[in-house]
């Protein structure tokens, strides 16, 4: 690079608004802006229809439903957020009613769709508008109880197709009737495009006034009042409904899908799910206080997430001070944690130096595996076959996994239900005898020779299967995630089968084939996993109950597990408040399980996350989605250490230089020489 | 001329429903359309008639090429394949499995891909050629071989290594650009420059070795024996007579890749961030969205068979002595 290159590229930099050159955002010096990423582009914002956890990072800042989790109460606990109180429950006959009262006073974001004469917008003003902000016209409306019955009604919309609208259909009263209702009529209009939902009755959810509605549920269903905490339940007036409508909007990418109308804390204002998404904050935004304090929420004024999918940019601009706060990835483990002499997490002393602080939760997640209790070797429910299950479970050692595959990231769990939701049961009481011994304190696996035992009295000595003289083989069906740790896994899991002399074949397919494989009972032992909708038991216990069998009845239960007895515990349980008698009904079916043993119990995995210095402390929620609006960060400090650690290294380029200079000038006077040399030799 | 360019458009055709009939068969020999519904709505409580419901509002409960279920040429038109390839013929992309407007995605994403793939194509051309040029003017000496072993090693270095090592010397250890990421306008710059010049450095080894190879093709002409008796020195005959002539293959072999531009880098645009047509695809591949997917294959096959077009033309404007003809 010549010198007048390097001077160009110098003052292109210089001359660039920010203050370091490797800064990846826009913004202003000492803007209360917080950074942070999304690992995948969202495939929607419509609150019917999100449901992974980058949508609902997002939509949970915009969409609010009548309830929420309080922010910081252990365990877990539903609050009010536009509701002025939690639901009233009543009873009329068999079936249960929710009366939801919302608080007068609270307002939309300012929206096109609020003006009226954007809801029927002719062919020329639709010619000037290709993203939503090309509508000058806005205004607000005041959030009634018609939108969050109207919202419910588009759960069971067929326009829809709200991924929990079958679920939602056997629970509300007359939401089927009502979607065949709807479906119909889109049968004879074909062609219209806004159909008012309003228009047909769901007899399920009546509006009483303008800030109160009632929702019946068939039969009981106490855990329904979590699902009124999330963003299915969040409310959507008509007239985004009828705005977003027009085939030229939607011809435009202008929908719900992607331009979300709310009441929260933040607006979308910037919407490219492939590169950033944007909030600001809603000036609408009623009068919300973080708990305990005159502090009025939300503290930061804009919010953007920036597409971040692979993990090794993501942490390096974390440690440049890009992002606000981090998860820990495997590939950076060791840079920011280590174990302490107790085998617990601190930081690393490059992270202290830093200032970056750890907060660790257990996640309410389970990832465990699968016996297929149809499968005629390793499910049914005699004996041998339960001793066979319990021999595995002891073989199939999850610390060591923990320890190898997770970088300790996890805890071994013990049952169904995971640490934090009200029935897991901690120390003696709460480990699983079949698997586990309590020896000086702590849980101890059970040794390899209880395990060989129970093989044997399983009809397999040695792991050798009577039927063929040969090792008995198990087929392990697993979806292959195409990472390196892939083969290191499945030579792991061999190693776990192979200590009690079984053999493993590890079938490792496509997504896609796995999970048919699994929905369709013909998978022998698989990995599989599940998290929490809501904090509580039955949100766990439900995937151990007959009729949720995955095979014969496509619900949840993915070992098709079936026992009558655990089947009558579940049943009490799910209308059971927490106390003592609920404790004891789990207690009684956990028992069962773990006998039976469908499930190698698995692990909880551990939330790590990293927080920068400039950062408030703020407790971690791995339940609430809608907790962007507690954070609060000091931007004056973000900017003084972003200069610090943000300094470019400029003598390479000198060196680059001086390394080019040496190879051509060289160059340049070889061929110069050659050049000026005599072609014909003289002869003298 | 006119006639072999017909010809030429009027083969497409074929090519285009072959490639799109790959395409189906193989997207749906790995996914069936219960599987593309339930990407879309999720593996938790999911029905199945919410899935026959999915199927049905976006087309994907026909069968796949053949309905025994009617008669007559029904049979092969009120098909999934036929139903959903019918319109790609008129460049109607439709909708996504997700619900966006296809064309549009397109016309927005293909700016990103070009704003990468054009300056990566003329720096790494001009880059090469000027060191090709070196190498050849000093053809069997020390420089010429390590230059051609440096080729070979970087040739065989894969463009994943380049793109790591790139990122953490000149983003994370030398802080000079940021590490991933895009903005729109002239912001852009910044963000370019890395994938850039990780583009072009990738590309040296075996645009340096291609490009000589050619060059000293040329310089073996009679032509650059006359010049040299001339009394050219070999500077100016490399520079005006060899790197003219040498440009014939050189363009003709750049004219193909040219619509393929707009198309994007799969690895480039995932790794640092850019949101252009390569990583469009990549997503829709993993999300399963097999509209977009068509999509691109069809619209990459149609911008192949014009590369290809545009250099049987260009053969014609830069060598007189091609004739198209039929």
């Amino acid at each position: 690079m010549t010198s007048k290159g390097i001077g160009l590229l110098i003052f292109l930099f210089s001359t660039s608004a920010l203050a370091a050159w490797n800064n990846p955002h826009i913004v202003a010096p000492n803007s209360n802006v917080y950074h942070t990423a999304f690992t995948g582009a969202p495939k929607t914002l419509d609150p019917a229809r999100a449901y992974s956890s980058d949508e609902i990072a997002i939509i949970g800042q915009i969409y609010e439903p009548p309830l929420q989790y309080d922010f910081l109460k252990r365990p877990y606990q539903l609050t009010p957020l536009t509701a002025t109180a939690l639901p009233t429950v009543s009873y009329q006959k068999n079936d249960t009613v929710y009366t939801i009262a919302i608080r007068p006073g609270i307002y939309y974001q300012s929206h096109p769709c609020f003006v009226p004469s954007n809801l029927n917008l002719s062919a020329q003003q639709l010619n000037s508008i290709n993203v939503i902000s090309d509508f000058k016209q806005t205004a607000t409306q005041e959030l009634t109880a018609d939108d969050y019955v109207y919202e419910i009604k588009r759960l069971a919309s067929p326009k829809v197709s709200s991924p929990i609208f079958g679920f939602m259909s056997d629970q509300i009263v007359g939401m089927k009737e009502f979607s065949k209702q709807v479906s119909d009529y889109i049968k004879q209009h074909p062609d219209q495009g806004f159909i008012d939902l309003r228009q047909f009755d769901l007899s399920g959810v009546k509006i009483i006034d303008r800030y109160h509605y009632q929702i019946t549920i068939k039969a009981k269903y106490p855990q329904f009042q979590y699902w009124l905490a999330m963003n299915f339940f969040a409310p959507i007036p008509w007239q985004a409904d009828a705005f977003y409508s027009q085939p030229g909007l939607q011809d435009k990418n202008i929908t719900l899908n992607w331009y979300p109308v709310g009441t929260g804390p933040y607006m979308l204002v910037e919407n490219n799910p492939n590169k950033q998404m944007v909030l600001l904050k809603n000036p609408h935004f009623h009068q919300e206080f973080y708990p305990g304090s005159k502090d009025r929420l939300p503290f930061i004024n804009k919010i953007i997430f920036s597409l971040d999918k692979e993990n090794i940019p993501r942490w390096n601009k974390f440690l440049q001070g890009y992002y606000d706060k981090a998860g820990v990835a495997s590939d950076s483990f060791d840079q920011a944690i280590r174990l302490d002499s107790k085998g617990q997490p601190e930081l690393t002393q490059e992270m202290r130096d830093k200032g970056i602080t750890l907060q660790t939760e257990i996640e309410p997640t389970v990832f465990y595996v699968g016996f297929n209790m149809l499968d005629p070797i390793v499910g049914g429910y005699s004996e041998k076959q339960k001793k066979l299950r319990q021999a595995i479970s002891i073989a199939f050692d999850y610390e060591e996994f923990i320890s190898i595959f997770l970088n300790g990231r996890g805890v071994a769990a013990m049952g169904p239900i995971p640490p934090g939701i009200f029935g897991y049961e901690s120390g003696e009481k709460g480990i699983n005898p079949d698997v586990y011994n309590w020896v000086n304190g702590s849980a101890q696996r059970k040794s390899l020779d209880e395990a060989k035992k129970l093989l044997a009295q399983a009809g397999y000595p040695n792991g050798i299967d009577p039927k063929t003289g040969k090792r008995l083989v198990l087929n392990y069906d697993v979806s292959m995630s195409g990472g390196p740790d892939d083969k290191a896994n499945f030579d792991w899991l061999r190693e776990q089968f192979a200590k009690l002399g079984i053999e493993l074949n590890i079938r490792a397919t496509l997504y896609n084939r796995f999970q048919d494989t699994v929905r369709t009972g013909k998978a022998q032992i698989f990995a599989w996993g599940w998290h929490a909708d809501y904090p509580d038991p039955e949100n766990f216990l439900f995937l151990l109950y007959g009729p949720n069998g995955k095979a014969e009845h496509g619900g949840e239960n993915a070992s098709n597990y079936e026992n009558k007895q655990v089947d009558r515990l579940f049943e009490e349980i799910r209308l059971l408040p927490n106390g003592p008698l609920r404790q004891a009904k789990i207690d009684a079916l956990v028992k069962i399980a773990r006998d039976d043993a469908p499930w190698i119990w698995g692990f909880n995995p551990i939330q790590f996350t990293l927080s920068q210095p400039w950062n408030s402390p703020r407790p971690a929620h791995a339940v609430a989605s809608n907790t962007l609006k507690y954070q609060k960060i000091n931007p004056q400090l973000r900017d003084e250490l972003r200069a610090k650690w943000n300094n470019p290294v400029l003598w390479p380029l000198v060196a680059l230089g001086l390394f080019l200079l040496a190879i051509f000038v060289p160059l340049i006077i070889t061929y110069r020489r050659r050049e000026n040399r005599p072609n014909v030799k003289r002869i003298k | 001329m006119f006639a072999y360019l017909l010809r030429r458009l009027i083969y497409a055709i074929p090519i285009l429903i072959g490639v799109n009939f790959i395409t189906f068969a193989l997207f749906f020999m790995v996914n069936s359309p219960d599987n593309i519904a339930r990407a879309q709505l999720g593996s938790r409580h999911v029905t199945t008639e919410q899935i026959q419901l999915w199927k049905k509002q976006h087309g994907y409960d026909q069968p796949l090429f053949k309905n025994n279920e009617v008669t007559g040429f029904q049979k092969y038109t009120q098909t999934l394949f036929f139903e959903k390839s019918v319109d790609l013929f008129s460049f109607n992309f439709g909708k996504s499995d997700q619900g966006r407007d296809i064309s549009r995605d397109i016309g927005e994403r293909m700016w990103p891909s070009l704003a990468l793939a054009i300056p990566t194509l003329i720096v790494g051309l001009l880059l090469n050629i000027t060191i090709a040029l070196f190498v050849s003017l000093f053809r069997g000496t020390f420089f010429d071989h390590s230059t051609m072993i440096l080729c070979v090693v970087m040739m065989s270095i894969s463009g994943l290594f380049y793109v790591i090592i790139g990122q953490f010397l000149f983003a994370k250890m030398l802080q000079w650009v940021p590490i991933s990421g895009y903005q729109n306008g002239w912001q852009a710059w910044r963000f370019l420059i890395l994938p850039v010049l990780i583009g072009v450095i990738s590309g040296v080894g075996a645009g340096v070795r291609w490009y000589r190879a050619i060059f000293l093709e040329e310089m073996n002409k009679e032509y650059v024996r006359t010049a040299r008796a001339k009394g050219l020195s070999p500077w100016v005959v490399l520079s005006k007579h060899v790197l003219k002539n040498g440009m014939i293959p050189i363009l003709t072999g750049i004219v193909v890749v040219i619509p393929m531009l707009f198309l994007g880098s799969l690895i480039m645009e995932s790794f640092f961030g850019v949101p252009g047509l390569g990583s469009y695809t990549i997503d829709a591949i993993q999300a399963q969205d097999f509209e977009i997917v068509r999509a691109m294959v069809f619209l990459g096959t149609v911008l192949y068979i014009i590369g290809l077009i545009l250099t049987d033309i260009s053969y014609v404007l830069v060598d007189p002595r091609v004739k198209l003809n039929n």
